[in-house]
């Protein structure tokens, strides 16, 4: 099946996978060089300029991936949903396909802030996990995150994967803000947001720096992969079409 | 300069475990994630070329 090309508008063409295929693969390299860019720096920053901290030594140095990780987790879940949302009532199919696409490192994303959150509270609160709100909250994010790609993968035509998958993300919106805030609407061991920093106003500008290239670098790191894993998904879905058959050769 | 030496950053000031479980299990995932990436590209690649390669032996239509 084709789906026509709208005519006139420039806007939408770039909304048709093909012509999106190859503006990927020239995207790419650059935001894996920013990605690695920005984690060098970020790394530096994070080990070698900001001290050690006078009441958490240097357990607290967790915080650059932790903080990072869980941005992207929130982050990247609500961009997949905007996506999906968006496929699923304008009916671009690249959309849709950019919203699978985006899964599974949000996924990853949400593990990692889970395990390294795990790691810092080990030494900080003397246990690996607790049922508070913010660590509840974020587990869930990862089993809609594993329910949105187990839905799709469960179900064998392409669109109507897309459109079962955006129902199930759009749901799961109302889970981020639930994170977000949960630390100031419930009682919970998790800390809230920048506590931390105010106690040492000298600490905070490095420690800050160091989270923010750390987020950026996790930022630009997702928008790689997520473009890489979006030309696979294309190149599967249109296997038919002639371009693909052209662009596998071109690569072998 | 927060360390003397290569054994005191390595110790993370008695932190080592949690630091370094939190930081190399991170780094391990991401270039985990980039090796399935590898090889999903080059099946899908595959995928492409033997669909083509099967659709020009059985048929000398063009593919829909």
């Amino acid at each position: 099946m084709h789906t026509r090309e709208p005519e006139g508008i420039r806007w939408f063409k770039y909304s048709s996978p093909q012509t999106f295929y190859p503006l990927a693969g020239k995207l790419i390299p650059w935001f894996a060089a920013l990605a690695a860019l920005l984690c060098a720096a970020g790394l530096y920053i994070g080990f070698l300029v900001a001290p050690t901290d006078a009441q958490q030594g240097d357990a607290y140095r967790i915080i650059f991936i932790h903080v990072a990780a869980a941005w992207m987790s929130m982050f990247l879940y609500v961009v997949m949903a905007f996506w999906a949302g968006v496929g699923l009532i304008m009916n671009t199919r690249l959309s849709s396909m950019l919203a699978s696409s985006i899964a599974p490192t949000g996924a990853l994303f949400t593990f990692l802030a889970l395990w390294t959150g795990s790691f810092w509270g080990k030494p900080t609160w003397g246990t690996w996990w607790v049922w508070d709100a913010r660590l509840t909250s974020e587990l869930i994010l990862l089993f809609l995150y594993f329910g949105f790609m187990a839905l799709q993968a469960a179900i064998d035509d392409a669109r109507r994967a897309d459109r079962a998958g955006a129902i199930l993300a759009l749901v799961g919106v109302i889970n981020v803000p639930i994170i977000y805030y949960s630390v100031q609407w419930w009682n919970t061991l998790h800390q809230g947001a920048s506590v931390s920093l105010r106690s040492s106003p000298t600490m905070a500008a490095t420690m800050l720096a160091g989270m923010l290239v750390m987020a950026l670098a996790f930022w630009m790191y997702a928008i790689a992969v997520v473009l890489v894993r979006l030309r696979c998904v294309i190149l599967e879905r249109e296997r038919h079409a002639e371009w693909a058959a052209e662009e596998a050769k071109g690569t072998k | 300069m927060n360390w003397g030496s290569w054994k005191d950053f390595l110790a993370m000031g008695g932190y080592a475990l949690y630091v370094w479980g939190a930081y190399l299990v991170s780094l391990g995932a991401l270039c985990a994630e980039i090796v399935v990436l590898r090889k999903r590209r080059r099946d899908a690649l595959g995928t492409v070329t033997r669909y083509h390669a099967r659709n020009a032996e059985h048929s000398h239509e063009t593919a829909p």
